[in-house]
């Protein structure tokens, strides 16, 4: 390819820096430029909140040394985007620069949703999503005497656990009857909401925001729900979901939906235009069991390799493997492998489901109705990514992924096996043909008791 | 704050500044009879003549006696210098044991209440304010406000307490003249466990002992519900008060040589040292038994573990350095600087000080057997070299002095040539990996925040590799701060051990051999 070619990715995430480190790994002519205004070098976005509570600083967060993107040729640009003039093939920043490119890639990600709630800009009023937000966030937390967070879903839980830091009591609406509802099935769901209230959390469950009130100046004094309180507070959070940052790109030659629309391989209406990550959507879905937008740090990076492989020559479609995610929900970890949905039809599944008594520890197994696995939950205790990629793309049987439970634990090394107790209640609940593993010698001797 | 544990800090303090005061106590009066028990007898006309101006003076302070005292000593061996008379001139340091037989002070008096009302001040107040930590809440690691602290983050506490380390080390090694009060107050401690006075060695190690023992009781509060975390805490506990401050005391007491069954040469130096040997050699079956002991821990026990479980079986569960890096160390882990440029000079230091370690003992060796005719004397300034630069300014000053400024591990990270040796069976020939959960990480880096050894671990958990360093001594904290259960410490067939991943799991569109 022509040795003058020049990759301009808008957005320093994790989609578009995969993208510009497996294009550098494929191709050491091309020249590639990242254009970021939120922030110089990549930082992990998930880390934010932990900047925030102290358990890092901001660097800390950079995944790689300053020096890297030198070494690997990759041009660093700082500024915000304000249009792109795609038939020139030029943007423009704000800072009055303008950038030529032969190839453009736009991975923007997300920008947390306003519904239109009044008072939604008062200050003290804030999403949690870039680092401008973190430092926002910092600045507004000063002097609160209460908080409330409005949407219960990964964000939510993460600013509830940020305040908690401050020890600044929270208000946690959440619109569904658990927590993050939609995406968990109600047993897992109320386990968390029960982790929630064991954090002193004052979680309202059905609960929405209708308003938010002004103190006179132009801050934030209380909100209203739609049940009618009154509920004083100096800082609300709103974290109910994002949405595509493409607004820059609204009303160009672009098409542009909810995000930029792309194909199976990242393609937009206009030639040599790319999106990926958060903010593309997708013109078909990619799997069944994926949506049109795909807003998950694992899916942003694998749109980058993707899209490296298509824009150095081999042209490639997105074919997304087994499902996986994973989170922390305070002290509780979650991982899930495969489909779990939040709800089924008991004709559709097989369904196991095991939990501690005691501990925030839970499995979920969903079989077809032949008993093949469809996917997995686990709450508390770790299970292993390569194990269960495998027995689904395999398709396993329920059966024989109980059976080799043990394989699949990636817990530390004298922790209690919980996967005995699992295959026990496998065996009353559903029955099968094999024996639950026995505890080792150093499991007795050392008391791991489940 | 719980009170209870504001209470404790009080005491705490209260017991560290008892303890700092303590050696500015009393009054020193040197006697004829003081110097003919303490001194030599090749020495001991000379000293008299030496040290009799200063006959039944009474000094105030140990700085004023000491400043007599190294007068009147300095000013005789600067004479015999000046005229390169070196044989003549008198080596030996008899300040230490001429101050302490010169002491009287209320320590000296009432050791035991001025050792309740200093180290068991502190031990009661740390205990007070580190067991009721995180209670009442949920299980987990808590990480919180590390970054925010002035006395973790190198803020002015932690530069205080870097400084009072530094200097309290400083003191021990070169100066311990000073320090003759608060060796009197554990003397009769001392002579309960082995029968002898106490020198400030034994000092040393019973702090040393009680503060691992304090923070590792801190450690089972700060990682409840870990169990790795808690079992290697316990057993770093055991085998400092077992192993390194008991068993030695009582091999003394029944005359038996004082030996530390896991010590291990080269971070034991001094092991084939010809005084050392010649203890071994001339304390029939149990002097051999130790020597052959040593030995088979060097040729056999370090590759054997650590093939098997990694170097994580000495350095984060036996040592008594790493014990104290992994309880009183571990809130300044994070310090760690994780910089590709500091992992190069890391491998120059720790191999470098091994070659040095394995030169050294070479040369002893050798000269030992030889009956001292190839090199005499020059193995002993190689020794105090040794003994100078690594044994007491690294490892000590340096090791611990620094926790506050480069982390808990900086000794055994850029220092310990038995940790650069079991580095090295670790990286090329054992079972132990770090295992990368898959496709799960999302780069958000505690795990490198909390490395001690300074690992990037993110670099291979983000890439879906293991990871396999020599420098990684297992402690598992990457594992217990990771958010998304990426990382788990395992040891396995060595087959796929070392993974370099070309796609990691969970994207089809990448096929390998595309």
């Amino acid at each position: 390819m022509d040795s003058t070619r020049h990759i301009l990715i808008i957005g320093n995430g994790i989609a578009g820096v995969t993208l510009a480190r497996h294009i550098r790994k494929r191709d050491e002519q091309v020249r590639i430029t990242l254009v970021s205004g939120e922030s110089k070098y990549f930082f992990s976005r998930t880390a934010l909140m932990y900047v925030f509570m102290g358990h890092m600083k901001f660097e800390h967060t950079q995944p790689y040394e300053n020096f890297f993107w030198e070494k690997n040729r990759i041009n660093l640009k700082e500024g915000w985007v304000e249009s792109v003039d795609f038939d020139r093939k030029q943007l423009s920043l704000k800072s009055g620069e303008s950038l030529s490119y032969n190839q453009l890639v736009i991975a923007t990600g997300s920008k947390p949703n306003k519904f239109g709630w009044p008072g939604q800009e008062l200050q003290g009023v804030q999403g949690l999503y870039s680092k401008q937000d973190l430092e926002l966030m910092e600045a507004n937390t000063t002097y609160v005497k209460r908080a409330v967070i409005v949407g219960g879903g990964l964000i939510g839980i993460e600013m509830a656990e940020m305040l908690a830091y401050k020890n600044i009591p929270v208000t946690f609406l959440v619109r569904e009857k658990g927590f993050w509802r939609n995406v968990l099935p109600q047993e897992e769901s109320e386990l968390i909401s029960e982790h929630v209230k064991e954090h002193h959390i004052d979680l309202r469950l059905e609960t929405e925001l209708s308003e938010i009130l002004d103190d006179g100046n132009g801050r934030v004094r209380a909100i209203k729900t739609n049940q009618g309180e009154e509920i004083p507070c100096e800082f609300v959070g709103l974290t109910a979901g994002v949405k595509p940052n493409v607004d820059f790109l609204k009303n160009s030659k672009l098409e542009v939906n909810r995000g930029v629309m792309v194909n199976s391989r990242f393609e937009t209406n206009i030639p040599d235009v790319y999106a990926i990550g958060d903010c593309a959507e997708f013109q078909e879905k990619p799997a069944a069991d994926r949506k049109n937008i795909e807003q998950v740090w694992y899916t942003g990076r694998m749109h980058g390799e993707t899209l490296a492989l298509t824009l150095t020559g081999q042209i490639t479609e997105y074919q997304p493997g087994v499902w996986f995610n994973s989170a922390k929900f305070l002290d509780v970890e979650y991982q899930t492998y495969g489909i779990v949905p939040a709800d089924w039809n008991e004709d559709d599944f097989k369904n196991f489901y095991w939990q501690h008594p005691q501990k925030k520890v839970a499995f979920r197994m969903l079989m077809d109705t032949g008993g093949k696995l469809i996917g997995v939950n686990n709450f508390g205790f770790r299970l292993s990514h390569e194990f269960f990629d495998r027995a689904i793309k395999e398709g396993w049987s329920g059966q024989k992924v109980i059976a080799q439970l043990s394989k699949a634990n990636f817990d530390p090394e004298f922790f209690a096996p919980f996967y005995i107790e699992i295959q026990k209640e496998f065996l009353k609940q559903i029955g099968g043909d094999f024996k639950p593993a026995k505890r080792t010698l150093i499991q007795k001797l050392l008391g791991a008791s489940v | 704050m719980k009170v209870i544990q504001k209470i404790g800090l009080s005491l705490f303090l209260i017991g560290l500044v008892v303890f700092t005061a303590i050696p500015f106590l009393g009054s020193y009066q040197l006697s004829q009879e003081m110097v003919e028990v303490n001194t030599k007898e090749l020495h001991l006309e000379k000293m008299q003549e030496i040290l009799s101006p200063i006959y039944d003076e009474v000094y105030s302070s140990n700085f004023q006696f000491l400043g007599a005292f190294n007068q009147e000593f300095g000013a005789y061996n600067d004479a015999l210098k000046a005229e390169g008379k070196w044989d003549e001139v008198i080596w030996d340091d008899y300040s230490f044991p001429l101050a302490k037989a010169a002491l009287s002070s209320p320590v000296k008096a009432n050791p035991w209440l001025w050792m309740s009302l200093s180290i068991g001040l502190a031990v009661l107040g740390g205990l007070a304010y580190n067991l009721p930590k995180y209670q009442g809440e949920p299980e987990g690691v808590k990480n919180n406000g590390i970054f925010h602290s002035k006395m973790k983050n190198r803020g002015w506490l932690g530069i205080l307490t870097g400084t009072y380390l530094i200097l309290f080390y400083v003191i021990l090694y070169w100066f311990p003249a000073y320090l003759v009060n608060l060796v009197a107050m554990v003397d009769p401690l001392s002579r309960i466990l082995s029968g002898n006075p106490a020198s400030q060695w034994f000092l040393y190690g019973f702090v040393y002992t009680l503060a691992i023992l304090v923070m590792g009781i801190r450690m089972f509060r700060k990682y409840r519900g870990n169990k790795y975390q808690q079992l290697r805490t316990a057993s770093v506990m055991f085998f400092q008060t077992a192993f390194a401050f008991l068993i030695p005391e009582i091999l003394v007491l029944l005359n038996q040589p004082y030996f530390d069954f896991k010590n291990i040469w080269p971070l034991d130096y001094d092991f084939f040292y010809s005084y050392q040997l010649d203890t071994f050699l001339s304390n029939g079956s149990v002097g051999m038994f130790m020597l052959i002991w040593g030995i088979m821990l060097i040729i056999i026990g370090v590759p054997l573990f650590t093939y098997f479980y990694g170097k994580r079986w000495y350095c984060s569960w036996v040592c008594g350095c790493g014990g104290l890096a992994e309880t009183v160390g571990d809130p300044y882990r994070q310090l760690s600087d994780k910089s590709l440029k500091s992992w190069k000079i890391e491998r120059y230091l720790i191999h470098g000080v091994l070659v040095l370690a394995v030169v050294m003992t070479v040369l002893t060796i050798a000269n030992y057997f030889s009956d001292f005719w190839l090199l005499g004397d020059v193995t002993n300034q190689l020794h105090s070299f040794y003994g100078f630069a690594i044994g007491s300014a690294f490892a000590g000053v340096v090791g611990t002095g620094f926790y506050p400024f480069m982390g808990n591990r900086v000794w055994c990270r850029f220092g310990c040539p038995l940790a650069a040796y079991l580095g090295i069976v670790q990286r090329f020939k054992s079972r132990f990996r770090i295992t990368t959960n898959g496709g799960q990480c999302i780069s958000c880096g505690n795990c490198s925040t909390y490395c001690e050894m300074g690992i990037d671990v993110r670099w291979y958990a983000q890439r879906g590799q293991n990871i396999v360093r020599s420098s990684c001594v297992g402690c598992g904290v990457c594992a217990s701060v990771c958010p998304r259960g990426v990382l788990k410490l395992e040891n396995g067939p060595e087959e796929g051990r070392i993974n370099e991943m070309p796609v990691i799991i969970g994207n089809d569109s990448v096929k390998i051999n595309a």
